[in-house]
């Protein structure tokens, strides 16, 4: 059971929350994409196993987006961010 | 054919020598430094295309290459459910390969999987449901699969222990049914095949970690392994929640994503329950075991995970889930329950054929419901690994479906895909 420091709420259970899976996927300019980019854009993921950036929404709470780094193999969270701040690094 | 056939006289002439006379079931090899095919992974997958590479294709010269034991991953944490009634046509012609094949298994391995076609009905809450149940039954039916509609008396007869009171927490009002799925022995089906593909000249070998893959001018050639690196003229990965660290590994990424599945089992009871049952509504589906024990499954964990424990809000839901469905479970014991990493696709359906980098081929991303797909699966993944060609039934599967759009979206038709 993961407990998630919402920026605006606080620590709250995680069944409050939507996990909206990777973070940071860059859209390509739709007008020049080739098919394969928009598909990779669309549908590939790096799935990591160790840590990951996430993105989550507060559903049943504030309703507000944030960024999460998560290991997906111990659940450990961390760092919690914004939408629009880059990956953190080194100590993260 | 295996060395030692498994028949009533010889278990009567084991019996005799008290069981002491048992010859292991398959050996235990060293790797060679090259065979003509390995595969990667040794959950039901693997195996069942070792198997097939010998008995359809005459490739023996082949090794299945096992990180833990055998049926460790995924194959041996399942719930067992063995269907076909899938919405698209595409999906019938696969799973209905897969579970006719089932039908002969344990003829064909000389190894008894238990298939119990005991039937599964999944039921419908609500008007809607229900209308979408008679969509979904004409069009497995024009798959030439059987399926049945059933209305609320029906399911009341088949289920007196449901709760269909006027004030059950799920109303229920009706449902569908396929008389030839059930269940069947995971491991089982995992040793089964092990030992026929064994008695074929295929060398398993367990605690053999794939780390790397060895290239040549652009083509994969081998793979670094944690007992020294192996040269193959071509690699097939079956290797389901890992398919994604693999894949990374040789230099791509996948449309899929790792997820925990969780699964219950309770302590034994007689029999009480004599079909799988599932329930959308609910995500809970539930089926009992031979010993007695209730088996029962729920939706995916909340986030992706490479973890193989459940998380509690999961239990939670599943459990009253099941006890609004059938109150009398409610005072039963939860005696165990596990997670499995599955990979799971946008479209809920299977990557079977060549991967993005030559020599290199895929069965993958059967996510929540691939056990009932092994036979399959291993056929398909051989094929294309023995000819270079897609067999017809694996061609609306490959990765390319992803760039064209024809997507097969099992996802959107069914919802759970156990
Ligand atoms: C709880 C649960 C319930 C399920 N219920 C059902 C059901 O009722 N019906 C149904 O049809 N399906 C069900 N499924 C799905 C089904 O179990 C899987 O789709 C199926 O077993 C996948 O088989 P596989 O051989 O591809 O994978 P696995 O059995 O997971 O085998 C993959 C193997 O690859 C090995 N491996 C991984 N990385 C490496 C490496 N680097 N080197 C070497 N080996 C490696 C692993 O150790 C593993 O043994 C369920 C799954 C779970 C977890
Ligand atoms: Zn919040």
């Amino acid at each position: 059971m993961l407990l998630i420091d919402c920026p605006w709420c606080g620590p709250r259970d995680e069944a409050e929350f939507r996990c909206g899976g990777e973070g940071h996927i860059a859209r390509p300019d739709p007008d020049t994409a080739d098919d394969a980019t928009w598909a990779a854009y669309l549908f590939d993921r790096d799935n990591v196993k160790g840590l990951g950036f996430e993105r989550w929404h507060h559903r049943h709470g504030c309703g507000r987006w944030f960024n999460v780094a998560r290991d997906t193999v111990t659940h450990e969270i961390r760092a919690i961010y914004a939408m629009t701040d880059p990956k953190p690094t080194g100590g993260a | 054919m295996p060395r030692l056939a498994y028949s009533a006289f010889s278990l009567l002439r084991q019996g005799l020598n008290r069981h002491r006379g048992w010859p292991a079931a398959w050996r235990t090899p060293e790797p060679k430094a090259h065979y003509a095919a390995i595969v990667v992974g040794g959950g039901g997958h693997g195996l069942a295309t070792a198997y097939y590479l010998a008995r359809n294709h005459g490739v023996t010269d082949v090794a299945v290459l096992e990180r833990g034991w055998l049926g460790g991953g995924n194959t041996g944490r399942n719930t067992t459910v063995v269907r076909s009634n899938y919405y698209f046509p595409a999906s019938g012609a696969l799973y209905d390969l897969a579970l006719k094949l089932y039908e002969g298994l344990s003829r064909d391995l000389n190894f008894n999987i238990m298939l119990s076609q005991r039937g599964m009905l999944m039921l419908a809450h609500s008007a809607h449901e229900l209308e979408f149940a008679r969509r979904t039954v004409n069009a497995i039916r024009r798959n030439g699969i059987d399926c049945t509609l059933l209305d609320r008396d029906q399911v009341r007869r088949r289920l007196p222990i449901l709760d269909m009171s006027p004030d059950a927490r799920f109303p229920v009002v009706g449902g569908y049914r396929q008389a030839r799925a059930g269940v069947a022995r995971h491991d089982a089906v995992a040793w089964g095949y092990a030992r026929a593909a064994d008695a074929r000249g295929v060398d398993i070998i367990q605690n053999c970690e794939v780390l790397g893959f060895i290239f040549e001018g652009g083509r994969v050639v081998g793979v670094e392994t944690s007992r020294g690196a192996i040269r193959a003229d071509r690699v097939g990965l079956a290797v389901a929640g890992h398919s994604g660290v693999l894949a990374a590994k040789a230099g791509f990424r996948l449309p899929i994503t790792s997820y925990a599945l969780q699964a219950f089992v309770s302590e034994p009871i007689k029999p009480i329950l004599h079909e799988v049952v599932l329930s959308s509504a609910t995500g809970v589906y539930v089926s009992q075991s031979d010993k007695g024990e209730l088996v029962v499954g729920g939706g995916l964990d909340l986030h992706p995970s490479y973890s193989q424990r459940g998380n509690l809000p999961v239990v939670e839901g599943v459990m009253s889930g099941l006890v609004g469905m059938f109150p009398c479970f409610a005072n039963l014991r939860m005696m165990r329950s596990w997670g499995g990493i599955v990979d799971v696709v946008h479209d809920s359906s299977p990557i079977i054929g060549p991967a993005p980098v030559p020599g290199l081929y895929l069965d993958c991303g059967w996510g929540t419901g691939g056990f009932k797909a092994i036979p399959a699966g291993g056929t398909l993944l051989a094929h294309v690994m023995a000819t270079g060609e897609q067999h017809p039934i694996a061609r609306p599967f490959g990765l390319e479906r992803f760039r064209t759009g024809a997507l097969v979206d099992e996802a959107a038709a069914s919802g759970i895909a156990h």
